[in-house]
């Protein structure tokens, strides 16, 4: 019916070229977006913790005698680990903790009942994902509990003479990537993508209806203007915003918190890039949606809480119950976290950060034709 | 080219809600010609613009503008009509060079710059090319905006209020360029307040309460209002004015200077009614009814149908 024009690069760079103008011209909100992230590093500085449980765990079986298969019921039964694998390696267990998918891997060596019945005293190695401590803490502290008891049980009768002495495992206890637990390793970041959810949002979901306020819109839409020159125009100079929020943090995890960088940088700024594009189409979109500035406001809010909430950021992800942590899985900030915590903390490569990159892809795809479709051609 | 239409439409129609701000408006402006918008304060002269340049949509009505179906080509219509809205709408935050400077790029003007600076230039702006367009006085924003609009030449201009706070000068300099654009082809729709204006337009349409009242070249619209008038010169005339007023046969008894003009559309009953006053010192003459006549006119006799 009504017929549309082409999408024109020259009037889509127009627009570039105004918001970018208007975005330099506006120094306050230009300073908030520089010193939020400042502030938000400061106040998360201490980690909320608390306990959660049904961690994935791989186990990697060298031995399948009567004990070690008591032994792995016993871990497998208590509420802290659920076994998701088997594996076959040392390198693929390795490999499934850096994509997440794993956050413990249990080893039992070979001859390990073989050795527990000569009292040998057989070393059991759990290796455990350091990068979030908060979510690790308690399930490795009870690990040691959990073996003993369950051991008391087989070691009854003619196996009795292992039950005094020293205890009849060796455990180890290994924490990967992140030896001491500081969580300060795991804030920081994570602190990146709170960040970016925050004032991306923010800052586009009042570009429309800011429009729409000061009366401007009328003249805009009385231009030929295609809706996605004006969405997409509207958001690029905050990638830019977005970059300077990314150099700040990234300069103050490395150089106040010495939280390390195992990784690549580059792969984490094109990460970021993603992420930054998703969050400033759902902002677009949200300014589609809203009739005023102060709804298009409390939309971010109403989509940042959740997302502060259910990433992983605030509380482990593997502590919320199921149907949160299938809302979190569609949040693009939970895939940041696991990103930004993959690249800095272990070293994670395309490979691993892939399967969490393009679900922020997708994200940002639909909330752009979202926005496409809403905006309106007309006042009324 | 000259009989070319640049603005036929018929029905227009739209509503708020219960409100029906335009009231199936038909209108027919030639090219070249300049159509003078007329109506009091909420009777649809904004609405009506915006239904024409596909900024809001009709509820009923169909037509064309510059020859393009304003109900489904308003794309392209947009690229060959320049709107000025009522409100000043450029970018407070961007300067004046920045705001003709998105405009032009926006519609593809070729040497943009020169094409920048020569408007600037024209308006005499060129020492505060680089003042925020919000901090200008009220009137040098209407003049922005009016060059603004115009910058990619359009061949119909929808001026909303153009001259509103702009002072003698300015709108006489406005109005010989209007008249110059105009009589290179170029479409004007100018919706305005003041009668002096009105009286330069080629053609007027007459709006109120969303309905069209009169319509047609301003000799026409002034003969459709079928209203005489006399103009009375002596002492004190408003005590005499007064006295008119009271009598229901006058419509009409207004100070125009050391005059006063009085007008009613029946002429035989004015007649009767100002008999007893024609006498020294008072000199009455007949005149053509003017503008404002016709448009208080019209006003007043909505008020009467309503009261119906
Ligand atoms: N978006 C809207 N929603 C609801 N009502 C509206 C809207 N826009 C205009 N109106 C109403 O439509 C009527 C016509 O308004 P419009 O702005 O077209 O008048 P106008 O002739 O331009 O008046 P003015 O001379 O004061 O500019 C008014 O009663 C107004 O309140
Ligand atoms: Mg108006």
């Amino acid at each position: 019916m009504r017929k549309r024009h082409e999408f024109s690069p020259r009037r889509f760079w127009a627009i570039v070229v105004k918001e970018f103008i208007q975005m330099r011209r506006d120094r306050l909100t230009f300073l908030m977006m520089l010193s939020m992230p400042l502030m938000q590093l400061i106040l998360f500085g201490y980690a909320i913790n608390s306990d959660p449980r049904h961690l994935p765990a791989g186990v990697l079986m060298g031995d399948h005698g009567p004990q070690a298969r008591t032994l792995l019921h016993a871990i497998g039964n208590s509420s802290y680990f659920t076994f998701v694998r088997e594996l076959d390696t040392e390198q693929e267990g390795r490999a499934a903790i850096a994509r997440g998918e794993i956050q413990f891997l249990i080893s039992i060596p070979e001859n390990f009942t073989r050795d527990l019945l000569r009292g040998d005293r057989p070393t059991l190695l759990i290796e455990a994902d350091g990068t979030d401590p908060a979510a690790i803490g308690n399930a490795v502290s009870t690990s040691r509990l959990l073996l003993n008891s369950a051991m008391r049980h087989d070691f009854q009768g003619p196996l009795g003479y292992l039950s005094g002495g020293p205890d009849p495992i060796d455990l180890r206890i290994q924490t990967l990537y992140n030896p001491e637990g500081i969580t300060r390793y795991n804030i920081v970041p994570g602190l990146m993508g709170v960040v970016l959810t925050m004032t991306m949002i923010m800052i586009t979901g009042l570009g429309i209806t800011r429009e729409r306020e000061r009366g401007t819109m009328e003249n805009l839409l009385s231009m030929p203007a295609h809706p996605a020159e004006v969405l997409i125009g509207k958001i690029i100079p905050y990638i830019l915003l977005g970059y300077i929020q990314v150099g700040l943090i990234l300069g103050t995890a490395y150089g106040l918190f010495h939280v390390p960088m195992m990784g690549s940088l580059a792969l984490l700024l094109a990460a970021a890039f993603v992420f930054i594009i998703a969050n400033l189409a759902m902002g677009i979109t949200f300014s589609t949606l809203a009739k005023n500035q102060l709804q298009a406001v409390q939309m971010a809010y109403f989509f940042f809480l959740p997302s502060i909430m259910l990433s992983g950021f605030m509380f482990p992800f593997r502590g919320m119950p199921r149907w949160a942590q299938c809302l979190g899985e569609v949040l693009p900030l939970t895939h940041f976290l696991r990103i930004t915590r993959g690249i800095m903390l272990k070293g994670n490569g395309l490979p691993e950060v892939w399967p969490q990159l393009w679900p922020i892809m997708l994200f940002a795809a639909l909330v752009l034709v979202i926005g496409v479709k809403r905006y309106r051609q007309t006042l009324d | 080219m000259a009989d070319e239409l640049a603005i036929n439409v018929h029905g227009m129609t739209k509503r708020f809600g219960d409100l029906t701000a335009v009231d199936h408006v038909d209108l027919v402006v030639r090219a070249g010609e300049i159509c003078g918008f007329l109506g009091p304060n909420g009777s649809g002269k904004t609405t009506f613009i915006r239904m024409l340049c596909g900024l809001l949509r009709a509820d009923e009505g169909s037509g064309t503008c510059l020859g393009y179906d304003v109900t489904t080509e308003s794309e392209t219509i947009k690229r060959h009509v320049g709107y000025m809205t009522q409100r000043f709408s450029f970018w407070d935050d961007l300067s004046i060079a920045e705001n003709l400077d998105f405009v032009a790029r926006m519609y593809f003007i070729k040497n943009r710059r020169p094409a920048v600076r020569e408007t600037i230039e024209r308006l005499g702006l060129a020492e505060r090319r680089n003042q925020l367009a919000g901090q200008l006085s009220g009137g040098w924003k209407q003049r922005l905006a009016l060059a603004a609009c115009m910058i990619h030449q359009p061949r119909l201009l929808l001026l909303d209020e153009p001259t509103a706070g702009v002072d003698p000068k300015a709108r006489r300099e406005f109005w010989e360029e209007i008249h110059r654009l105009a009589g290179e082809g170029l479409t004007f729709l100018i919706a305005t307040h003041y009668m002096d204006e009105a009286e330069r337009c080629h053609r007027l349409a007459f709006i109120l309460k969303g309905r069209l009242l009169a319509h047609g070249m301003m000799g026409e619209v002034i003969g459709q209002a079928r209203l005489t008038t006399w103009s009375v010169s002596g002492p004190d005339l408003l005590k005499l004015a007064e006295r008119l007023r009271g009598n229901p046969a006058v419509e009409q008894a207004v100070p125009f200077g050391n005059m006063l003009h009085v007008s009613s559309p029946d002429a035989a009953a004015l007649e009767r009614a100002i008999a007893p006053f024609h006498t020294k010192p008072y000199e009455w003459h007949r005149i053509d009814s003017g503008l404002e006549d016709v448009f208080i006119h019209f006003m007043d006799q909505s008020k009467d149908n309503v009261s119906l």
